[in-house]
């Protein structure tokens, strides 16, 4: 198979997920809000949990879940975009 | 800002929904039309990469931190509505995967991130075309500012929201919401301009699509 341009860029985007530890695990801005302006606690917890926050369940070092659930995410939404596109492409043929 | 369950009311969720359905069963009719062979894996990588650096959470001021959202790349490159998709796949699955964002929230998150985020930064990013011209810094420019604003429009939306639901008081949300992500727009504006210079430098081909 021959290499295409966005084989690089699917690579690119698995290489930041296996960035993601690194990230700042500060309160984003509108958690920020809500611990400031006292209404964090209105939060409900989640009907049901896959990979919660983003780490992959059952695995004991930290990092590691974490990449896990980035590289999962990764082919899950390549696969979703390409097939959406796919799908509409198609249908506006016909 | 991904509003989770509790923070919005039943009604502001609903309509939320609501909208979120219908702008994307349009978004599908629109994007259809202009689907071509490029487009393909192009929204594939977009996807992908645009879930990818939304969990790198940078610092900002003060003990807190941000993120990229990506609808302003999303909709400069492929247009608002593709934008829409785009942002509703990466929403969804971090909705109903990670559970990152409510599941009765989807459709606000959708409207926030998706919605207000990619039609904002593509009429910015295309009105400062028009009225600079088409020279690469300039373009540059008018991506980052595009996204920057993307970020801060999207937070005063949600601001909204939430003293809609009467969960916070609009003169408290507002400039909290607003200051707070005017910051993290920052980050966006920085991230966008640099994908759109290496895409330049690289594949300038797929700035065109939008043109033609």
């Amino acid at each position: 198979m021959k290499f295409k341009w966005w084989h690089g860029a699917l690579i690119f985007a698995l290489f930041v997920a296996l960035l993601s530890p690194l990230a700042s695990s500060s309160p984003d801005g509108l958690e920020r809000v809500a611990e400031d302006k006292g209404f964090m606690e209105t939060a409900r917890e989640a009907v049901f949990e896959v990979i919660p926050d983003y780490a992959m369940p059952g695995v004991g070092n930290e990092a590691i879940a974490t990449i896990l659930a980035g590289i999962i995410g990764v082919l899950i939404l390549f696969g979703i975009g390409y097939g959406l596109a796919r799908l509409l492409k198609r249908k506006g043929e016909a | 800002m991904h509003i989770p369950d509790g923070f919005i009311s039943a009604p502001v969720a609903t309509v939320g929904c609501i909208v979120a359905a219908g702008c994307v069963a349009y978004a599908v009719k629109a994007t259809n039309k202009k689907m071509g062979e490029k487009q393909i894996p192009l929204m594939g990588v977009l996807a992908a990469f645009i879930f990818a650096a939304q969990m790198l959470n940078f610092p900002i001021a003060g003990g807190t931190s941000g993120h990229f959202i990506g609808a302003a790349l999303a909709a400069i490159l492929l247009g608002p509505w593709a934008g829409v998709l785009i942002m509703t796949c990466v929403l969804a699955v971090q909705c109903l995967v990670f559970q990152d964002g409510g599941l009765f929230a989807l459709g606000v998150n959708i409207f926030n991130m998706g919605i207000v985020a990619s039609f904002i930064s593509y009429y910015v990013y295309r009105g400062g075309a028009f009225l600079f011209g088409e020279q690469k810094r300039r373009t540059l420019v008018s991506g980052g500012l595009a996204a920057w604003l993307s970020v801060t429009i999207a937070s005063i939306a949600c601001a909204f929201e939430l003293a809609i639901s009467g969960t916070v008081p609009l003169g408290v949300a507002l400039p909290a919401m607003a200051g707070v992500h005017a910051l993290i727009g920052i980050g966006e504006g920085a991230i966008t301009a640099t994908v759109l210079s290496l895409i330049m430098a690289t594949r300038a081909d797929l700035l065109e699509i939008q043109k033609a």
